[in-house]
């Protein structure tokens, strides 16, 4: 009766063994590594309609976040400006340029500039600005440093997870109220401390259940 | 054309995971369940493809009143009496934290054109840009204007100055004209109005409140 396996089969259960264990280790790591939000969600840099630099506004002429994103302290929505804001300047200023054509456009003809939304959040998620800002979430902490982009990309992932590390520990990224809308801001030593303390004072409770935010 | 799809299906992939975490990219993230991602309805500032418009959020009808938002007082929403005069002093109390609350809107709204100091050596009237040079505040017509004629510029702009109105609620127009106030009178005091305290440690040149 002859054999039913070659004598090259000896080396299938080691094979299959190191295969599954190599396999594994590297359809983990792929997964891990390209299906995260960090992965396909931070870096979005989508072209908008208008050239819009925030290093010039909001870097070099300093102006303050809250002067075009006026609700961000009020709603929970942070709005785009109007096309009003932007003629408040310039309608006197660079009047002639290219690039604001879309701009004139929209303010003659009373329509909107259609701005391409970066940090998107899906619709059962309920986020308010207002809850944040008040209680010293800075807009870098979650934004990053928007005074240096001249596109506006997305640097953050967005994700469950990376809300909860700081619902769970909001004493490490805390700022004091007249630090908010501060780039650049860089933390005393002792923050954690403080932090804590301003926790305990005002009693701010970073919420962890469903309906905090899912409603 | 099947060979075709997949070429270009695998090059997609390849673009796809070129990239390392990080970079930016201006694809649109990849959400793999998209179910209820964009829902059936319009959040603020979304497109609408119904109106002509393209917008979601429809102004309103002019001439309608909201709930709540009857403005019924002429001198606090509007600055004026009854008889369409300027009111002479600011209808609500004036306290520190008024005073405080101001000067950050102040210093979000105004600063760029007026400057910090209210000298109109804002970034944007002394930066070469070309705009109409802010006037200062430091001027005799300015400090004998009302209290109203202000909050109204606030409003409602003045000359080449847009107004605000869409960017800054009432009862923040009220603060700002509270700190206007404020930065007139720290460019024109007297010595009078300097606490007796500190008079000495000026006059000696050293700061005021160094010897405490």
């Amino acid at each position: 009766m002859p054999q039913l396996f070659p004598r090259r089969a000896n080396a299938l259960p080691i094979l299959s063994l190191v295969g599954a264990l190599v396999g594994g280790v590297a359809t983990v790591g792929f997964v891990w590594y390209y299906f995260s939000p960090e992965y396909t969600d931070v870096g979005y840099a989508p072209e908008q309609p208008v050239p819009y630099s925030h290093r010039l506004h909001a870097g070099e002429l300093g102006l303050d976040c809250r002067y075009c994103h006026t609700n961000v302290e009020m709603t929970a929505e942070a709005n785009l400006p109007p096309t009003e804001t932007c003629m408040n300047c310039h309608a006197q200023v660079q009047t002639e340029a290219l690039s604001l054509q879309p701009v004139r456009k929209s303010w003659a003809e009373d329509m909107p500039v259609e701005w391409i939304k970066v940090n998107f959040l899906p619709d059962y998620v309920h986020f308010s600005h207002a809850a944040h800002v008040n209680n010293g979430v800075g807009c870098e902490t979650c934004h990053g440093r928007v005074d240096l982009m001249d596109v506006v990309f997305q640097p953050e992932p967005l994700s469950m997870g990376w809300c909860l590390d700081c619902h769970r520990n909001p004493e490490e990224q805390l700022r004091p109220d007249e630090a908010v809308t501060l780039m650049g801001y860089e933390h005393p030593a002792d923050f954690m401390e403080r932090n804590a303390e301003r926790i305990e004072r005002e009693g701010i409770q970073p919420p962890v259940n469903c309906s905090a935010c899912h409603y | 054309m099947l060979m075709k799809r997949r070429g270009t299906v695998l090059v997609f992939a390849v673009f796809l995971l070129a990239s390392c975490r990080g970079t930016t990219h201006e694809h649109t993230p990849i959400h793999p369940n998209l179910n209820m991602d964009y829902q059936e309805r319009f959040d603020p500032q979304e497109a609408n493809a119904f109106f002509a418009d393209g917008r979601s959020m429809r102004p309103p009808v002019p001439g309608t009143v909201a709930r709540g938002f009857l403005h019924e007082d002429t001198r606090f929403h509007e600055g004026r009496n009854a008889d369409g005069s300027y009111v002479e002093a600011m209808p609500i109390p004036l306290t520190i934290e008024l005073l405080e609350y101001g000067q950050t809107r102040y210093d979000i709204f105004c600063t760029p054109c007026h400057g910090a100091a209210g000298d109109g050596g804002g970034i944007i009237t002394t930066g070469d840009f070309g705009y109409t040079p802010a006037t200062t505040y430091h001027n005799d017509r300015l400090r004998e204007e009302t209290d109203g004629y202000l909050y109204d510029v606030i409003a409602n702009g003045v000359r080449t100055m847009p107004g605000y109105a869409h960017q800054i609620p009432v009862a923040d127009r009220w603060a700002i004209v509270a700190y206007v106030r404020a930065l007139q009178r720290s460019q024109y005091a007297s010595e009078s109005d300097v606490p007796a305290v500190l008079l000495d440690d000026i006059r000696r040149g050293a700061g005021a409140g160094e010897n405490e």
